[in-house]
């Protein structure tokens, strides 16, 4: 238990997929403008990552890894399509998860809903798949890394919007109005998610 | 060369940069910086994957149908990143490995989808070439930029070659260690985006808010 803490304290914090390994920029200074599309996006990210993470590691685990096709009594090494199947997975999973969400919960759909499609070109889902490809996380790990990486890239995408949110008001130099402000403030968020680093649970 | 094309290849350099402009493809940018052969390697991989789809997507735009446009334009960035990842395996693989995953999120780099949903698929094959080039050379350059003041101020070192001899090794250049870490790519980014803004005032965005003058407060 504790070392599952562990990791999700890792996976949210230290290792932050937005702020420590820029992950999934494009949308996180796109969206976090306004509070409402930076809950829309998070909430988006959270969902998808925690869902496509454990998937792929499955399909990982068992048909692409060296050795995983011993079963069909086929020794293959396809672990080099691992990009290509992991974005049509992703992009299949959007798809049915919306429809899911649209026929199921149709409150969380109006919700999330446009952010969703979007999320299938975000960095931050593919890149967890890959982390869990490069530190060969067990299945149970990748439970825990996709919820753990998910809820730290929601939190710094809100959190980047409450601040903006403030500084719309703030007389900043006219170059630096807007995007160059909100680059700043991700530095400075950034410098103190470092501070998370060596945190430890138990 | 005539001046449509020209336009197109000089465009993206500043006015349309993908990153300081069009805030695309940010992921690779900020966390391949570190050195400069990274910053390098990963513009060069980048261009090459940039100017390859434009000119492949749009050579069969004709045959691609729009309900599944998303998914064929997705294969075949894909399998060009495979390409350059196999490349780099086989002739940098050191650098392959410090580049770790960050080659393969070529493939969901922003700018390239941007650039193959709303330039390849309306316009000729050598128009999209030279748009892939332009936009990657603009890429590129941000890359280096940031790549060597990260590298020569954190280290004192230029692709690995000596430039400011530090304090460690006898000589006066105290490493700015911030350099290293990953916020300086968010600083100088924005420092760039200031810099741009200030020599391009066309660029500055709206106020959305204005001060009450003193007046209007009594």
């Amino acid at each position: 238990m504790t070392e599952a803490a562990n990791l999700f304290v890792q996976a949210a914090l230290v290792e932050n997929l937005a702020l420590s390994f820029f992950l999934g920029l494009c949308m996180f200074f796109a969206t976090s403008r306004r509070m409402e599309t930076a809950l829309g996006m998070g909430g988006a990210v959270f969902l998808v990552l925690a869902v496509s993470v454990p998937l792929n590691n499955v399909i990982y685990t068992q048909l692409l890894r060296p050795g995983a096709l011993a079963w069909l009594g086929l020794d293959a090494d396809l672990s080099f399509l691992r990009l290509i199947s992991f974005i049509g997975i992703i992009a299949a999973m959007v798809q049915m998860l919306e429809m899911t969400l649209e026929r199921h919960l149709p409150v969380l759909h109006n919700a999330l809903g446009i952010y969703l499609p979007m999320v299938t070109v975000n960095c931050a889902i593919l890149g967890g798949s890959l982390f869990m490809v490069e530190r060969s996380y067990t299945f149970g790990e990748s439970v825990v890394y996709g919820f753990g990486s998910g809820f730290g890239w929601a939190l710094a995408i809100v959190a980047l919007a409450g601040i903006q949110d403030r500084l719309k008001y703030s007389d900043a130099p006219e170059g630096l109005r807007g995007m160059g402000l909100a680059f700043m403030v991700a530095g400075l968020m950034s410098l103190a998610f470092l501070s998370f680093s060596g945190l430890r649970i138990g | 060369m005539n001046d449509e094309r020209i336009r197109t290849l000089m465009n993206p350099l500043i006015n349309e940069n993908a990153i300081t402009v069009q805030i695309l493809g940010l992921c690779i940018a900020l966390a391949v910086t570190k050195t400069l052969a990274t910053a390098l390697v990963m513009s060069a991989a980048v261009m090459a994957v940039l100017v390859l789809s434009g000119s492949v997507i749009s050579f069969i735009r004709h045959h691609i149908p729009r309900s599944i446009r998303l998914i064929v334009q997705l294969t075949i960035i894909a399998s060009l990143v495979i390409v350059v990842d196999q490349v780099l395996r086989a002739y940098a693989f050191e650098l392959s490995k410090q580049l770790s995953v960050f080659v393969g999120l070529i493939v969901t780099n922003c700018l390239i989808f941007s650039r193959a949903e709303t330039f390849a698929m309306n316009n000729r094959v050598v128009l999209s070439a030279l748009d892939g080039l332009g936009n990657g050379l603009g890429y590129g350059a941000i890359l280096v930029m940031v790549g060597t003041v990260r590298e020569l101020l954190g280290t004192g070192k230029l692709l690995g070659e000596t430039v400011l001899l530090t304090t460690t090794e006898g000589g006066w250049f105290q490493p700015f260690t911030l350099m290293l870490l990953p916020p300086s790519a968010f600083f100088l980014i924005g420092l760039l985006i200031w810099g741009i803004r200030t020599w391009k005032t066309a660029q500055v965005e709206p106020r959305e808010y204005l001060a009450a003058q003193p007046e209007e407060v009594r």
